[in-house]
């Protein structure tokens, strides 16, 4: 594997380890041997083409449902055997924002903070973060029913960091939103690196050379690619990356950007 | 503990913001009102005919505990076998439908202690409306003087009778993303409760003893005639006890699959 157990600076701390993941809905498979990890400080991306079993896997790993085989760990915790102590570590944000829409902004990140064990007088203080780092701090006394899509978007964030979690796996936080709403939204993830580690998944290529530090594509359910951005070399855009990794059929291990890109050479000069 | 108070709190705020439970408490109360209404004008009547017969001590006999509290509570139960699972449907398919779901099993949080949050929500917004609903004994204290004990009883009966309708309603709630679905299969399982014994009544023995046993009225009947026995008391609380216990389950039973 071309990544290895490079940090992203310094001494590598494992936030997230998946192992050899497999999911099975009846006869059908979505998810199979998908192993990756990302360390503190990392924003991971997560690629692939609908379908792939992105939402599968964030799924499993967030503990919203079990994996048919494999491991995950987060921060060292098992998500199935030590499933409250490594859920209590993770912000999640699922494909769709879950919010309750006959609530107001605040009352339902004060619901929320409560849920995640964020102590009883933290809480408004925490609120006030989360409406602060998300520019919500206006809205906060609306109903969500009655926010547009890039304000909700915004308050499935707040939701997801005002436990002050060292993971946040956010399930394609940009789709849907005006192209300003995009830029912003890809803003805020930025700042909210710093110690944390996030997954991200998304189909926008752009958007993982912007703002991920590594860079994982599923295909089919597979690992197709495992890869530091910055081990990408010079001049080759990540959709070529991309195209080809998913081209390749029947590896079950990723392969390096160098090994795509050898044979995306060959291809162009053949 | 404390995760499920605060379950419970935002469940039982959703309640009051929502308008199916203002539907639900005031057909409740005005059904409730129109069947006491016909019950004393039948109270009246009977009073009138029995003093024009002249039989004093038929008169004594007549009391507003039998003929008009108990029957009132029976037609209250039927009220509540049909409002009560438009109350619960929505608890987790809404969760479901509207992917909250992943919100709350993804929180550092017990399954257990999320079903019980919202039965206490759900069992709070019963309170009040069996609450409400002694308004009819009051009218009546004020007119008469019916026995306050016997009273307490049936109405500790309905709401007993209506946390086991809550339970079930989570139940069917739990295991569907459809509110109707939800509803219908709550409101099938009551009716079921309630005729339960029907067929028994011909036959004997243990499956007889079974059915009489399972039947909701039987036990309501006993507590609205005045008795609180145990017995009767411990039934409801195993129907809410087994129902809860499914719940739990089939919340739980996402993370096997």
């Amino acid at each position: 594997m071309g990544a290895g157990v490079r940090g992203a600076g310094g001494a590598v701390e494992r936030m997230i380890d998946v192992k050899h993941l497999t999911k099975a809905y009846g006869s059908f498979v979505a998810v199979k041997d998908v192993s990756f990890r990302a360390e503190r400080g990392q924003i991971l991306g997560f690629l692939g083409p609908n379908g792939a079993g992105k939402t599968t896997t964030m799924r499993i790993i967030t503990g919203f449902m079990p994996a048919t085989a494999g491991t995950v760990e987060i921060d060292g915790l098992d998500i199935f055997e030590n499933s409250l102590e490594a859920r209590r570590r993770i912000g999640y944000l699922p494909e769709n924002p879950p919010l309750y829409l006959d609530m107001r902004v605040e009352a339902y990140l004060r619901f929320v903070a409560k849920l995640r064990g964020v102590k009883r007088g933290e809480i408004e203080a925490a609120l006030d973060h989360a409406l602060k780092t998300t520019g919500l701090t206006d809205m906060a006394h609306r109903i969500c029913g009655q926010l547009s899509k890039g304000y909700r978007q915004r308050v499935g964030l707040a939701q997801a960091l005002i436990h002050d979690p060292p993971v946040m796996v956010l399930d394609e936080p940009t789709i849907g939103l005006d192209p300003r709403q995009i830029h912003e939204i890809r803003d805020l993830i930025r700042g909210l690196a710093g110690g944390r580690t996030i997954v991200l998944s998304t189909h926008i290529l752009p958007e993982v050379s912007q703002i991920c530090d590594k860079v994982v594509i599923i295909n089919d359910g597979r690992v197709a690619l495992e890869e530091m951005v910055k081990d990408i070399p010079e001049g080759t855009s990540l959709e070529e990356v991309f195209l080809h990794a998913i081209a390749r059929e029947g590896h079950a291990e990723g392969v390096s950007a160098e090994e795509a890109l050898e044979e995306v050479g060959a291809g162009h000069s053949a | 503990m404390r995760n499920t108070f605060t379950i419970a709190g935002k469940e039982l705020t959703g309640y009051f913001v929502q308008p199916v439970a203002y539907v639900v408490l005031t057909v409740f109360i005005l059904l409730g009102g129109w069947f006491f209404f016909a019950m004393l004008r039948q109270f009246d009547e009977m009073v009138q005919l029995v003093q024009m017969m002249g039989r004093p001590e038929t008169l004594s006999q007549m009391n507003l505990n039998t003929r008009v509290i108990d029957p009132l509570l029976h037609d209250l139960s039927i009220v509540l076998v049909i409002v009560m699972p438009a109350l619960t449907m929505r608890v987790f398919a809404e969760e479901k439908r509207a992917g909250t779901y992943e919100l709350l099993l993804t929180a550092p949080v017990r399954t257990g202690e999320i079903v019980a949050g919202k039965f206490l929500a759900a069992a709070a917004f019963t309170l009040v409306m069996v609450a409400l609903a002694w308004i009819f004994p009051l009218i009546l204290m004020v007119f008469g003087n019916p026995e306050l004990g016997v009273m307490f009883a049936g109405y500790l009966g309905l709401f007993l009778l209506a946390l086991s309708f809550v339970s079930v309603g989570l139940f069917t709630s739990s295991l569907t993303q459809n509110q109707i679905i939800a509803a219908i299969s709550s409101f099938g399982i009551l009716i079921l409760l309630f005729v339960i014994s029907w067929p028994a009544e011909a036959g004997g023995g243990v499956v007889w003893a079974l059915l009489k046993y399972l039947s909701l009225p039987e036990h309501f009947s006993t507590m609205t005639r005045g008795v609180i026995d145990t017995s009767d008391v411990v039934f409801f609380l195993s129907v809410v006890a087994t129902a809860l216990f499914l719940t739990q389950r089939s919340v739980e039973s996402a993370r096997w699959r």
